[in-house]
């Protein structure tokens, strides 16, 4: 048993270390489209521009050697992939939802050509920090190892919570959410505002995406991403459009995933395949118990294509 | 896709027979065909452009492309192998379609049904081969029309996103796959790739007499052009499509549209199952993680450009099978990454989305009117 001292402790321990290591992707991909999905327009595409900003993450960090430019090339990268999905979504007749599962494709195979020859550097990885230095045990400490965009990350929840609720941009946002009508009527243009909510929307997932092959799992190849995009998709339904509700959500999330590399370290390993399915599972439940057909769901933004 | 079958309903009614010109009569029949060609030529530019900024001839990428694909009698085969499985999952996406529902969890009725298929034909180790393959084809069928059915009955009944659900089902899908080959159904003697026992070489399904490629092809045109009498010459389909257009008119008029929507989505996750039953029936004569080569995938990508209609998907689905064919050629003779045709398939999605903005919008197909 690999536990030592703290035993079977190390399970809870590591889906708590977990839960705020692997929440992090979630969590920046679901405020992404969290703001994209309150202008009324739905990015299925995140998928990809999470490998996509893994992948300039990790090659912006080996060409300069600095990991925050490679967070920040993968952010631009998001946003031009958010650019994208929005240009063709303005289009007249063109279905977001179907533009998001081809961007998805897009972007993962893209993603795979230009990173081939990434994969066997090592690129300079973002640091942590350790908020674990008063404990003894190496497991406390290693939880607690935690990385800066992970704060960042929190920060950002309240703060858009904040925004949507007070701020002129997070008004127009919600406003061409709700009635793109009353956007046009006021002046503005809708299909602008989507742009912008898109493009935001898209470098925050990209940022998610550097986080996985800069910081964990901190490495680059083509099994990086297996669905983080769209569970956190799923994510903004189940927290009803709400950053707050998306920050413990990705927590959870976190944890969940977390649980099937926790049991393996005790020594639980048979089922490993299906603890990893854990959070897919979780979403699909969570899907199934908080949606209802008789109505629409409180929240959500009257333009939306899947609500509708 | 709800309203294009409505449209060419209207079309169909409202063009007059008799008087009218060639382009009046036939102008949107042309369109459907012209529009997505046109797009797909444009994405082939792209994707040329994109592989010139990496140094390599864009001539050289067509010709190789061209020769990989179709250019030979052995490269045909491989083209209409891999066109096998695309039309029966391009059918997973494309029947819901007709109900207005995005299905993307083809991949994982393929998995499931490939499960399901093995699973039939270790269960049945001294039958006779032909009973073998129909349990197999039954077994592959009923897992994978389930575990899209699962889908259908969440949008139907409880309202949850289908297009979301099925895709967190492949990865369900896939976990369930990974566990089964590597713990209760591995084989021990496989060791480096973990798979399940051989079904036995006795219980492939053969090469189409005088060719390498094998019957699933068959099975997957026979689908199609059952799949394309049911949704356009009976009474059910007529249905179908009446909900996909209108689901308030479809309830007005008494239609059963829960019923419509699971059975739809049974056969749909039928199609993608027997998929996957071919694939390991055909080619990999095991089940392992080789299934989940993205066949689900591209299907999405197939039903779209036929536009959802059955009997196109044919063709696009050798097409397509025929692109991804000659990945291999691209990757020995110009040294391009094996994920070329990823980005090759996802340009040709974005141009083809993007040109349903042109429906109905070029001018001289209009007719005068």
């Amino acid at each position: 048993m690999a536990g030592g001292s703290i035993g079977l402790w190390t399970v809870p321990l590591a889906v708590f270390g977990g839960a705020i290591r692997v929440s992090t992707p979630f969590l920046f991909v679901s405020l992404g489209e969290c703001i994209t999905e309150r202008s009324g327009r739905i990015n299925l595409g995140l998928e990809g521009t999470l490998v996509m900003g893994a992948m300039s993450a990790y090659g912006i960090s080996y060409l300069t050697g600095s990991p925050w430019l490679g967070v920040l090339a993968a952010g631009f990268t998001g946003a031009l992939l958010g650019a994208l999905h929005a240009g063709i979504c303005s289009l007249p007749r063109v279905n977001d939802i179907a533009v998001g599962i081809a961007l998805m494709l897009l972007g993962t195979g893209l993603a795979f050509f230009l990173g081939k020859p990434l994969i066997e550097p090592t690129a300079p990885r973002l640091p942590a920090i350790d908020f674990g230095w008063w404990s003894d045990i190496a497991q406390v400490r290693a939880a607690l190892r935690i990385n800066v965009l992970f704060l960042i990350g929190v920060a950002l929840a309240p703060i858009l919570f904040w925004a949507f609720r007070t701020t002129r941009w997070g008004l127009l946002i919600r406003t061409a959410g709700e009635s793109s009508d009353a956007a046009r009527a006021m002046g503005y243009s809708v299909l602008g505002i989507r742009l912008r909510a898109t493009m935001v929307g898209g470098f925050l997932a990209g940022i998610g995406g550097s986080f996985l092959s800069l910081f964990y799992p901190g490495s680059w190849n083509e099994g990086l991403s297996s669905g983080q995009g769209i569970t956190a998709v799923a994510l903004v339904i189940f927290a009803r459009w709400d950053p707050m509700l998306c920050l413990w959500a990705s927590l959870a999330f976190g944890g969940a995933a977390a649980l099937g590399p926790a049991l393996q370290s005790v020594g639980i390993t048979s089922g490993y395949h299906l603890f990893n399915a854990a959070p897919y599972i979780l979403t699909l439940a969570i899907m199934i118990i908080t949606c209802s057909p008789k109505r629409t769901l409180s929240g959500a933004p009257a333009e939306l294509s899947i609500t509708r | 896709m709800t309203s294009e079958a409505a449209e060419t309903v209207d079309a169909v009614a409202i063009s007059p027979a008799a008087d009218g010109g060639f382009l009046q009569r036939y102008g949107a029949s042309i369109e459907y065909i012209l529009i997505p060609g046109a797009a797909l030529i444009a994405a082939l530019a792209v994707f040329g452009l994109f592989v010139f900024l990496f140094g390599k001839n864009p001539l050289n990428l067509y010709y190789y492309m061209y020769q990989g694909a179709f250019g030979t009698w052995f490269s045909w085969q491989n083209s209409l192998t891999r066109a096998a499985p695309l039309i029966l999952t391009a059918l997973c996406t494309a029947l819901p379609a007709q109900l207005g529902m995005v299905i993307i969890g083809g991949e994982g009725a393929l998995l499931i049904g490939a499960l399901a298929a093995t699973g039939a034909a270790l269960a049945l180790p001294s039958a006779p081969p032909l009973v073998v393959q129909l349990a197999m084809a039954g077994a592959g069928m009923l897992g994978g029309g389930l575990w899209i059915m699962l889908s259908g009955g969440l949008r139907q009944y409880r309202g949850v996103n289908e297009t979301i659900s099925s895709l967190l089902l492949v990865y369900i899908a896939l976990a369930i796959l990974n566990h089964l080959v590597e713990g209760p159904m591995r084989d021990p003697a496989s060791l480096n790739k973990p798979s399940t026992p051989e079904i036995g070489a006795a219980n492939m399904i053969g090469a189409i007499p005088g060719t390498e490629v094998h019957w699933g092809l068959v099975f997957g045109v026979i689908a199609a052009v059952a799949s394309y009498i049911l949704i356009y010459r009976t009474t059910f389909g007529f249905a179908a499509r009446v909900a996909g257009g209108n689901i308030r008119a479809a309830r007005i008029v008494g239609l059963n549209v829960g019923r419509l929507v699971m059975t739809i989505c049974f056969l749909a996750g039928a199609a993608a199952g027997l998929a996957g039953m071919v694939e390991v029936a055909a080619v990999e004569g095991r089940a392992n993680a080789n299934l989940a080569a993205g066949y689900g995938f591209t299907g999405i990508l197939v039903a779209f450009l036929a536009r959802q209609n059955p009997l196109a998907i044919i063709p696009v689905a050798i097409l397509l099978g025929g692109i991804s064919a000659s990945g291999g050629l691209l990757q020995r003779r110009l040294g391009l990454p094996d994920a070329s045709v990823q980005v090759l398939q996802g340009i040709i999605f974005v141009f083809v989305l993007a040109s349903d903005a042109l429906y109905g919008r070029i001018g001289f197909l209009k007719g005068k009117s």
